[in-house]
């Protein structure tokens, strides 16, 4: 009877401690990623997420809205104004009272600062801007930073991404820090680190925000997606990127 | 117009095997989908891609329903004289987007 304590005693305790990735053991999911996709990413050329990235400086430069004013008209070039940008998103907004991530931010902008009409959760036009934004980050180590503001998110997300759910029974961290490298139903699990989004990928034959990528986790894990914009689905993102601090943008980043 | 990029060398000597890429931005709908209210999304493909050197075929290649959306399409050719590319993306509605890039041989 004891000995079938301690044995319940030590599967309980292996099931609660969720081993956190060490920094020098992070890997993007490049890193496992076969060598032709890596090839398909490294290659200005062949990387079909670069098309978007060209319509985003388009629709950079393109004047939107009753004000009649494009990104260009207030940020200026880019390639200056950008740079690092998205490394450090989401962030607080004092504004709305709450943290936004790089699509609303742009969003808020547009009928900030535009009056234009929002851009639809994964259109086209949201992804190529967000693309473009974020590609002048591209090699630039994340840093999403905890302050005070963000804590509570920051708190939701840890707690989001530990917490099993649907009908699988799983959370984030059984699979992407106890089980990765290891492979799920012939696919090899990564870390789960946003390194590259929005993303390429070949499953989808178009590019993808990070909360689409979260969506589909949680339908895979047979549990009830969070809305495009819900607070929960921005605090998981904001946690992930805490969780990936120091690794480097690869955006667009091309994956199976 | 579709969105193209395409990779060649500007220069290169007479003789020399070039590699050419292209991309160009297409869904490549295979027409076997179903939309939201179940009825066939209809297909909606670039069906034949042709490039000339300086007005000769160099390279033609038909596509299927079974090709990625995006196409990517790289192929070499033998660089013989200065002068022009074209590049020719058909589509199922018969729409032809042509481009065109200059080479210089040495």
């Amino acid at each position: 009877m004891r000995a079938l304590l301690l044995v319940a005693l030590a599967v309980a305790v292996t099931a609660t401690t969720a081993a956190e990735i060490a920094p020098e053991a992070r890997r993007s999911g490049y890193d496992f990623a076969s060598s032709e996709t890596r090839a398909m990413q490294d290659d200005d050329a062949a990387n079909p997420g670069i098309l978007s990235v060209l319509q985003g400086e388009t629709l950079w430069r393109k004047k939107a809205g009753a004000t009649d004013r494009s990104c260009a008209d207030c940020h200026g070039s880019a390639r200056t104004s950008m740079k690092g940008v998205a490394a450090r998103y989401p962030t607080f907004d004092a504004a709305l009272g709450r943290p936004v991530d790089l699509e609303q931010r742009i969003n808020r902008c547009r009928s900030e600062h535009q009056a234009a009409e929002l851009f639809a959760w994964e259109s086209g036009e949201l992804l190529a801007l967000t693309a473009f934004i974020a590609h002048q980050s591209r090699g630039l180590p994340i840093a999403a930073r905890v302050d005070a503001e963000l804590r509570p998110s920051s708190d939701l997300g840890n707690e989001l991404f530990h917490r099993r759910e649907g009908q699988l029974n799983l959370s984030c961290s059984k699979c992407h820090d106890d089980n990765w490298g290891k492979r799920l139903a012939g696919s090899v699990i990564p870390q789960g680190h946003p390194t590259g989004y929005p993303v390429y990928r070949l499953e989808w034959q178009t590019l993808g925000s990070l909360q689409r990528r979260l969506r589909n986790c949680m339908t895979g894990v047979r549990a009830e997606p969070y809305e495009y914009g819900a607070p929960e689905a921005v605090a998981l993102e904001f946690y992930l990127m805490e969780r990936a601090r120091g690794m480097p943008i690869e955006t667009p980043a091309v994956r199976p | 117009m579709a969105r193209v990029l395409i990779n060649l060398p500007q220069r290169a000597k007479r003789g020399e095997i070039i590699e050419i890429k292209t991309l160009i931005a297409h869904p490549m709908e295979t027409g076997y989908r179903l939309g939201n209210t179940g009825t066939a999304i209809p297909r909606d493909i670039i069906n034949r891609f042709v490039c000339t050197y300086n007005g000769e075929e160099v390279f033609r290649a038909e596509l299927f329903p079974a090709i990625a959306a995006n196409p990517f399409i790289a192929f070499f050719t033998t660089a013989t004289e200065s002068g022009e590319l074209a590049f020719s993306w058909t589509d199922d509605h018969g729409q032809t987007q042509t481009e065109i890039r200059k080479i210089t041989v040495e």
